[in-house]
């Protein structure tokens, strides 16, 4: 009785060979399908990556449009480029008469470009002739080696007229410069607009025309029919004037981050300066002097949790702490030193780099850590053996054998520190700094602060500067962290 | 040897006779450099103990002085217009003349606040009010007619503080909750998009890839976390802001939102979820892998059923730390997320968060002791305690699979 029973429950819980196949292949297909799922995550994250870089890289190499400020057919019946060297010296004599400023302009440019005075030398000519004495243009011009014409030779240099400039101008430019100089400085193109280059090969209608509308504004604008606008031209913003000049929020196409390049420079100099030591000194009282012990446990869990702080929570410490309470020391006022005015408070390089080290402290010390832990202990027995003391150990033989491990780490804490932006918006000021830094009691911007900066202009032009700008610092980092990996892989070779 | 060992014996032995001070002490000496060395090297460690209090301390007592700083509010008409001055006061003036008919309503002795100058109300006779000027230390300043006049209002309460949905400091409101709500919208829409993707990518990193595929992928991972927050602030702002613009609209989604700012904070903090989720999972011992295989799991049933379960609480750790690392990401915000410090979960509008707030205020002209200036700490407290407590949490749940495993 009982064992057709047991058949007919056995065929009814256990599925039959169809049924099993067609479960297995259920449960193929869906591992299949979920296996793809995992794999675009993946893919998504790379392509992201990919988008980040193409959003920038776009915003690099733009199509511009330009219109001349002044209109070339004003100037000269004849194109500019036909026009003889005398022409073109009286074009920029009536341009320069007829602004108000023209004169100074003028002395400026013969200063800096044509004659190439430091600014110390433009200021010590300035001091004398306070001093009721004649700097004369043939003293001048005879020590910088330049043609000059004789009817102004007795004559004060600063107090020459316009034409008087204008002469000099023409008389030490050949006609290819002079050209330039005339469509540069008295015609100024002005970029009105940049599209990035795939819009510029995939939608030019639109482009073309936002240029007309453009166009038919600033003809009501200036009041000028004949006024054009240039067809989109290409531009790349990757230039070498990024690096040699200054900022300048007026002329986006000038902008330059060479204030912003030093500062990061001096801060990244003096962060290490001071993180370094503290860093691989608090890793090696951590593994090699008190392994284990509480104190070692205490200060390791303060490392772990300072290391998730928000780094906006340092740049406010900083403020407080380097920028007001130590404002003596951080204004290099209480040595005397600073430059007046110019560091009248805190925010110096100084306090921002002392800021930067507490931040890149725990990344220090957690690598370096890792360093020392990874020497084999055989070093060390081997080198008590022979009597060396602790110190002599650790300065002999495991600093040495864990410092490719301890530069890996430290050039990733760099890295860290150059992009690192939330601090410094707190610490500096984003305020616009055009004066190069010349020491740790500084007002400074750095690249990453300067690039916030320029985002958050108005005119549409800075984004593309603040693009270049962080082409800039991503080659840097990428430079950095391609030199990380290489020392980490010939540190693990060896180890092995 | 003999001979050697006899020449040896003839040599006149050398006899040392050595006075007790001077036999060879072989015991440990106290050495001078090293005493110093060691002092420098536990200083070294004990700085970041020194850094943790002093960020303690200096928020802390910063906050409290916000806490104790009365706040500031216009003062307003029945028309709910705001009071300015009617006529130019100079730098001695004593009387202050209103608008015709427009008395204040503020009570003798109450203190009032025209640009950065502090006064003291004496008398109020109608339109004129005669006040003492350069109160508490400010300084006596010319205000012209138009000037907006201040009235001294009630501290800031913690509860306030904490509860209070309105951040507007000319009316004296200073209630966080504005600007957590950002906090909140903007890191949860992070999350939702880093914790999937980022847990997919672990999974197949420690799954399915092979040694070399791995090998190749991780260093993109790598490159996508080193890459500087303020080139994702701009990824937000001139990329992913302009195309949602073309999917929801322009009417719909302004220049700056929450929505942009969350998922390319997402991006940002997925190399985190990713490679912490990763070292979780390749965490769990061989064994269990080979036992489901051998019970005839396929790989994903393996990889979800019995690999995922048991590296879960590295998982949760990840969660945890992406959430502390969303909370306290600041540049993006500052950049995408606008400037409104208002309360809203709408990821479509503008909104500030803690971190965006903070940046905005310090960029601007902060004099120091002005209750703006303290409110900062008041919010670094906030945050700092936020991010402390999920970064304590997420290693406690990290800790518990090592205890498994180990």
């Amino acid at each position: 009785m009982s064992i057709p029973e047991n058949t007919t429950t056995t065929t009814q819980f256990l599925p039959n060979e169809q049924q099993v196949q067609k479960n297995i292949r259920r449960r193929n297909r869906q591992a299949k399908f979920w296996q793809y799922v995992f794999l675009y995550s993946i893919i998504l994250a790379m392509f992201s990556l990919f988008m980040l870089f193409f959003s920038i890289v776009r915003q690099v190499f733009t199509y511009v449009a330009i219109y001349d400020q002044v209109n070339p057919a004003t100037l000269s019946d004849k194109p500019l480029e036909e026009l003889s060297k005398e022409e073109l010296g009286d074009i920029i004599e009536t341009y320069y008469t007829g602004i108000r400023t023209g004169r100074n302009d003028l002395r400026t440019i013969v200063f800096q470009d044509v004659l190439g005075l430091s600014i110390n030398e433009q200021e010590s000519i300035a001091d004398r002739e306070r001093a009721k004495e004649t700097v004369t243009v043939r003293e001048i011009f005879e020590d910088k080696g330049k043609e000059y014409p004789s009817a102004l030779a007795d004559q004060s240099i600063i107090r020459l007229q316009v034409a008087d400039y204008a002469a000099i101008i023409e008389e030490n430019l050949d006609q290819n410069s002079l050209y330039d100089f005339v469509t540069q400085k008295v015609v100024q193109p002005l970029i009105v607009d940049s599209w990035p280059i795939d819009q510029y090969l995939f939608d030019r209608s639109t482009i073309d025309a936002e240029i007309a509308e453009i166009e038919a504004r600033l003809r009501v604008e200036k009041d000028d029919p004949t006024l054009e606008v240039s067809e989109p031209e290409f531009r790349s913003w990757i230039q070498w004037h990024l690096l040699t000049e200054t900022i300048d929020l007026s002329r986006p196409e000038d902008a330059g981050l060479r204030t912003a390049i030093i500062g990061s420079i001096w801060m990244i100099a003096l962060t290490i300066l001071f993180a370094l030591p503290l860093g691989v000194g608090a890793a090696i009282y951590l593994e090699e002097y008190s392994r284990g012990g509480p104190i070692a446990r205490v200060i390791q869990t303060n490392i772990d949790n300072l290391a998730g702080v928000p780094s906006i929570i340092y740049g406010i410490l900083g403020l407080a702490l380097f920028v007001r309470v130590l404002e003596k020391i951080t204004s290099g006022s209480a040595f005397g030193l600073g430059t007046g005015g110019d560091t009248a408070n805190g925010r110096t390089i100084l306090s921002a780099s002392l800021t930067m080290a507490l931040l890149i402290l725990p990344v220090i010390i957690i690598n370096a850590q890792e360093a020392i832990r990874a020497v084999p202990d055989s070093l060390r027995q081997a080198s008590y053996g022979l009597g060396a003391t602790k110190w002599q150990t650790v300065w002999n033989h495991v600093l040495p054998n864990a410092m490719p491990g301890i530069l890996t780490g430290t050039i990733l804490a760099i890295s860290r520190a150059f992009g690192e932006t939330a601090v410094l918006v707190v610490v500096g000021s984003i305020t616009r700094i055009t004066v190069d830094p010349s020491g740790p009691f500084s007002r400074f911007t750095v690249l990453p602060l300067q690039i916030f900066a320029l985002i958050t202009q108005p005119q549409a032009q800075f984004r593309n500067v603040a693009a270049a700008g962080i082409l800039l610092l991503l080659a840097i980092l990428l430079s950095l962290n391609a030199v990380a990996v290489i020392l980490r892989n010939r540190f693990s070779k060896r180890a092995v | 040897m003999a001979n050697q060992q006899a020449v040896a014996t003839e040599q006149p032995t050398p006899v040392v006779t050595r006075t007790a001070e001077e036999q060879l002490d072989l015991r440990k000496k106290t050495r001078l450099g090293e005493t110093v060395i060691q002092a420098f090297l536990f200083f070294s460690g004990a700085i970041s103990i020194l850094t943790s209090i002093a960020i303690v301390v200096v928020l802390g007592n910063e906050a409290l002085l916000f806490f104790r700083t009365p706040t500031w509010h216009d003062i307003r008409d029945d028309n709910d217009k705001i009071i300015t001055l009617a006529s130019d006061m100079d730098t001695q003036a004593t009387t202050l003349v209103l608008p015709d008919g427009l008395g204040i309503k503020v009570p003798t002795d109450a203190k009032i606040r025209l640009d950065n100058e502090i006064m003291q109300v004496i008398s109020i006779e109608g339109d004129v009010v005669t006040v003492k000027r350069g109160v508490d230390d400010t300084n006596q300043f010319a205000h012209p007619s138009g000037s907006q006049i201040q009235a001294e209002g009630d501290t800031v309460s913690i509860i306030k503080f904490l509860t209070g949905t309105k951040w507007q400091p000319h009316i004296g409101e200073f209630g966080v909750l504005a600007l957590v709500s950002a906090t909140i919208t903007i890191s949860f829409i992070a999350i939702v998009v880093a914790l999937p993707l980022g847990v997919g990518a672990a999974i197949y990193l420690s799954e399915y890839a092979s040694e070399s595929v791995r090998n190749r992928l991780k260093p993109i991972l790598e490159v996508l976390a080193g890459v500087p927050t303020v080139v994702y602030g701009y990824f937000a702002l001139t990329f992913i802001t302009p195309i949602l613009q073309g999917i929801i609209g322009k009417t719909n989604l302004g220049v700056y939102n929450m929505l942009a700012a969350g998922l390319v904070m997402g991006i940002m903090i997925l190399p985190t979820i990713a490679s912490m989720s990763e070292d979780a999972l390749r965490a769990v011992p061989r064994s269990l892998r080979e036992a489901a295989y051998g019970l005839g799991s396929t790989k994903l049933e393996t990889s979800t059923k019995v690999v995922l379960p048991a590296g879960i609480s590295g998982i949760v750790a990840a969660f945890i730390l992406g959430i502390s690392r969303a909370v306290g990401e600041t540049m993006i915000v500052a950049i995408a997320a606008g400037a409104r410090p208002y309360f809203t979960f709408n990821p479509l509008e503008a909104a500030e968060t803690m971190t965006g707030h903070i940046v905005r205020i310090s960029t601007g002209d902060l004099s120091r002791g002005t209750i703006d200036y303290n409110s900062l700490f008041a919010i670094g407290l906030t945050l700092f305690v936020v991010t402390l407590v999920l970064n304590i949490i997420s290693r406690q749940v990290a800790s518990w699979l090592r205890e498994e495993y180990d």
